[in-house]
């Protein structure tokens, strides 16, 4: 909850206002991108998440970093549990 | 699965090391608060301190939203499932968190219709399938969770949703550090500030700790050379005089932090006058409750919530470590009656409390010296 989750963006879903497909370690849920209105997220951006919604927008070489502190600190499964829990079937509700 | 398991750059850790330990007067006696709670899990997993000279103190913050949540807030919350039309939805963190009469999980195996969600916008989706209940979200975290269920919110409203709530538990870090900084037994020089929560809010928040309580703050990450780089700022900042604002985390934190963000929140939320903190007592303008006009989705308003106050146990003295007046091992309670797997005292609770991450890492070899050799020639 408290540590951020890095993941790509993989594509903008048209037909719902900011919900995009993420790729973390090659699961791919649906999160809101609404928080990054100032800086509209794109395909291939590397956002960090935290309760699916992205927070920030990082370098590739950052995401790698946040990746293996997850790891470091045990909480790698725990990250991927959370990214795979994600049920956001799209539309925001 | 395992990700790449080494450490970025240690030779530069030892470096970092090396000059903390040529900068630390020795007559001196150096106490540094880190804020966050992933950081004091951080801190006890790298073992960081076996690198710092022994007259470095890293003291434990109230940064771990899960543990400093007064037991009365969860039997409040879980008091919403004796109507059977409310589904109860909560983080993962909170399921196993001991209220007066069980946790939520014990809620759930007695018949209570609990289920975890992974995101506040799960538990919209969720209210939006099963319109014939009521789907309450027991809202948790500082500024880096409380965005979201503002945005979920907004959404709510949006789309005319009305069998859905938020029991709204978020707090904020800056009225904390005032508390810490206002106790007469405070005993902190500077701060290491949180790193993910200020991604959120920037770095403007904080400069009146430099500026009126003259103590240097450095936003830290998350990794074992961000957290000595961020000590080596600490201390060059002492030993020059200065008191000041220190971005470590620049990579990932920009100083104005995510207006949209803020902008959300805002829109959603108010100041609680004051909320009750577990281990520090009532703290004023700490908390968030939902806006007025937002009152339609206020699980408290919607739901007759007893408002019960459940007294921290005298014997755990969460307070005096939370402020660093003792050291987690330095309670009474402390692997006795209190442990990970028993909870007594709110530092226990989660795994980025002080007291559970000293419990689970301190009584094993320092993780860094193990893992790097170089570290061994300090």
């Amino acid at each position: 909850m408290c540590l951020a989750i890095p993941g790509r963006i993989v594509e903008l879903l048209p037909d719902f206002e900011n919900i995009a497909t993420v790729e973390v370690s090659g699961v791919r849920r649906k999160i809101d991108v609404g928080l990054l209105e100032d800086d509209p997220a794109k395909p291939g951006d590397w956002v960090l998440i935290h309760v699916g919604f992205a927070m920030s927008k990082i370098s590739e070489a950052e995401a790698t970093d946040q990746m293996r502190i997850l790891a470091m600190l045990g909480e790698d499964e725990a990250a991927m549990k959370e990214i795979e829990g994600y049920g956001l079937g799209g539309g925001g509700a | 699965m395992k990700f790449v398991d080494e450490f970025r750059q240690p030779e530069l850790i030892t470096k970092t090391a090396q000059e903390i330990r040529r900068l630390a007067n020795p007559g001196h006696r150096y106490r540094f608060m880190e804020v966050c709670g992933g950081h004091t899990h951080a801190i006890y997993r790298f073992g960081l301190n076996d690198l710092l000279p022994p007259n470095i103190e890293l003291i434990h913050g109230p940064g771990c939203p899960v543990c400093v949540l007064p037991m009365g807030r969860i039997d409040d919350g879980l008091s919403m499932t004796e109507n059977e039309e409310v589904i109860f939805t909560a983080f993962g963190d909170m399921m196993r968190v001991p209220g007066t009469l069980g946790s939520p999980l014990e809620y759930k195996a007695r018949g209570a219709d609990v289920r975890i969600v992974y995101s506040p916008a799960d538990a919209l989706k969720l209210a939006k399938a099963n319109p014939d209940r009521h789907v309450m979200f027991f809202a948790i975290g500082f500024e880096t969770t409380a965005p979201s269920t503002a945005l979920t919110l907004m959404r709510a409203r949006a789309l005319g949703i009305r069998n859905f709530s938020v029991f709204c538990n978020h707090v904020t870090i800056i009225p904390a550090i005032r508390a810490i900084l206002d106790s007469p037994d405070m005993r902190i020089d500077a701060f290491i500030g949180p790193g993910h929560v200020s991604t959120v809010i920037g770095c403007r928040p904080y400069e009146w700790i430099a500026r009126n309580e003259g103590k240097p703050i450095v936003v830290s990450g998350f990794e074992p050379l961000d957290l000595l780089e961020s000590i080596l700022m600490l201390l060059r900042q002492l030993n020059e005089g200065r008191a000041e604002v220190e971005n470590q985390y620049k990579r990932v934190v920009p100083w104005e932090g995510n207006r949209a963000a803020l902008k959300a929140m805002a829109e959603t939320f108010q100041l609680r006058p004051y909320f009750e903190w577990r281990g520090m007592g009532f703290i004023s303008q700490s908390a968030l409750r939902l806006h007025d006009n937002y009152a339609e989705f206020d699980a408290e308003e919607r739901f007759q919530v007893p408002g019960i106050r459940v007294t921290d146990p005298k014997a755990a003295q969460c307070g005096e470590v939370l402020k660093g007046v003792l050291r987690p091992e330095q309670c009474k309670l402390f692997g006795n009656e209190c442990t990970p797997e028993h909870p007594i005292g709110a530092l226990m609770v989660s795994a980025e409390g002080s007291c559970a991450a000293y419990y689970n890492y301190a009584h094993r070899k320092a993780a860094l010296t193990e893992l790097m050799m170089p570290a061994r020639a300090l």
